[in-house]
């Protein structure tokens, strides 16, 4: 397959260069067009700076931390490490769309329930990850969570309550 | 300042072509904080995550090849009965997201000392295909990477696939650094045992510029193996051990000392190797 890419022509069309914008995002399913920015901005600069939303949060900017987590295409990812431009025609989730009525979904009830919630800033985060994890792994051990969840930071919890409320979200689904 | 979001391995070299110093983009995780934190201000960008091409994989009876855009979440979902030590070193990368993210392509062509699925291709004297629009070429991996995070990938060239062989017989990775999540290692090492050619093969990594291979080590613990119950003398896994860090050539730097380096590519390399046999005499 790769000699057959190499020696095929290789014409203008969907590979070409292209000047940056406008491109378009689909951003909690609304079509949003970013215009007017830089090539090197990063995904979580143009959902906070110039899509107006703020609850992917920015701290390390290397992937570490997990509090821009998203969903890039139904996969979770740091909107850190993505460029925002490779994002276009792509379906982007942060954590203000994950209810589409725009109310406060369930993980985000457990969180305040079981007080997972201190100073709040690596929770958006953790809900998108939370998110992701029960939407492939309803059933997730404990073991599971914990793996899925560690590459989200909180320096204020020791996780016991958010591990907590990841097991109330889990009770409650499966009572229906 | 431009961008090319190609769908085919042909569209994207041709941008290549177009715009020689542009970036190949893959997963993001090293080349978007380069450019968050203004190492890098690129000119154009090649963006590679739509070449679904690049995803294919193939096993087939004596080799296996690997598209250079799989994930780590591919390689553990996709690769852990016919590599299992290549899932696991997939598996001990970052966190979800990044996993998410990352792919093997990227891994290879960024040649950090510490990439963790190097020390594995390493040790199965791995074949990086490179593409241009001109030509094919394969490169084994230790001809690619030639420095800290420096190889011979020329302009107009990008990593296509890798090519490893089948080889049966157990295979373990295993890596130490702060935290058993999210790290950068200090250390890693693999561990394959060809129990067709009664030969190991083992890798190291982030004790050294480039991927090392153990082969003193290899050698002593391959005669020393009793093949018919891959069975081994306690002591010859320390010596294993010992001969793995001899071959190891650390730094001291903000990760760790080279001195725990050594030590802890000795721990590593003989309990991978240990866990690879079925009982020690």
């Amino acid at each position: 397959m790769l000699r057959e890419a190499v020696s095929s022509e290789a014409g203008a069309g969907a590979g070409a260069f292209e000047p940056v914008d406008p491109y378009s995002i689909i951003l909690n399913g609304t079509e949003r067009v970013v215009e007017g920015s830089w090539i090197g901005e990063s995904l979580l600069y143009v959902l906070r700076e110039r899509m107006g939303l703020p609850g992917s949060k920015n701290a390390c900017e290397q992937g570490e931390c997990g509090s821009c987590s998203v969903m890039l295409d139904g996969e979770v990812v740091c909107a850190c490490c993505v460029l925002a431009v490779d994002a276009a025609d792509s379906e982007v989730t942060t954590v203000e769309g994950l209810n589409a009525s725009g109310l406060v979904d369930d993980i985000q009830s457990c969180f305040v329930e079981a007080g997972a919630v201190q100073c709040g800033f690596c929770t958006p985060g953790l809900v998108v990850a939370v998110h992701d994890l029960l939407g492939r792994r309803p059933d997730a051990g404990s073991l599971e969570v914990r793996e899925a969840l560690s590459g989200n930071l909180c320096r204020c919890t020791g996780y016991g309550r958010i591990l907590e409320a990841v097991r109330l979200v889990q009770e409650k689904r499966e009572d229906g | 300042m431009r961008v090319a979001r190609p769908r085919t391995i042909s569209e994207a070299l041709s941008a290549l072509d177009d715009n020689p110093g542009s970036q190949l983009l893959a997963g993001g995780t090293d080349f978007c904080v380069e450019v968050n934190y203004g190492h890098r201000r690129p000119e154009g960008v090649v963006c590679l995550r739509r070449v679904a091409e690049l995803r294919d994989f193939e096993v087939g009876e004596g080799k296996v090849r690997i598209g250079a855009g799989t994930t780590y979440t591919e390689m553990v979902k996709r690769l852990s009965g016919v590599l299992p030590a290549l899932a696991a070193a997939a598996r001990t990368v970052g966190s979800p997201q990044i996993r998410n993210a990352g792919t093997l392509g990227g891994n290879v062509a960024t040649a950090s000392p510490a990439g963790d699925t190097l020390p594995l291709l390493a040790a199965l004297d791995a074949e990086v295909v490179l593409v241009s629009s001109k030509a094919r070429r394969v490169v084994p991996l230790n001809e690619l990477i030639t420095g800290v995070k420096t190889t011979t990938i020329g302009p107009g060239e990008m990593v296509a696939e890798v090519v490893v062989p089948r080889i049966s017989g157990p295979q373990h990775f295993l890596k130490v650094g702060t935290r058993n999540a999210m790290v950068i290692s200090i250390a890693s090492a693999a561990v394959v045992v060809d129990l067709q050619a009664q030969v190991v093969r083992c890798g190291l990594g982030s004790v050294g510029p480039v991927p090392i291979r153990a082969s003193r080590a290899e050698e002593m613990i391959s005669e020393a193996i009793d093949w018919d119950d891959l069975s081994a003398p306690r002591a010859a896994l320390e010596r294993f051990g010992d001969l793995a860090a001899e071959a190891a050539r650390p730094i001291t730097d903000h990760r760790s000392t080279a001195d725990y380096r050594k030590r802890a590519v000795a721990v590593i390399a003989a309990r991978a190797m240990r866990r690879s046999l079925t009982r020690v005499t």
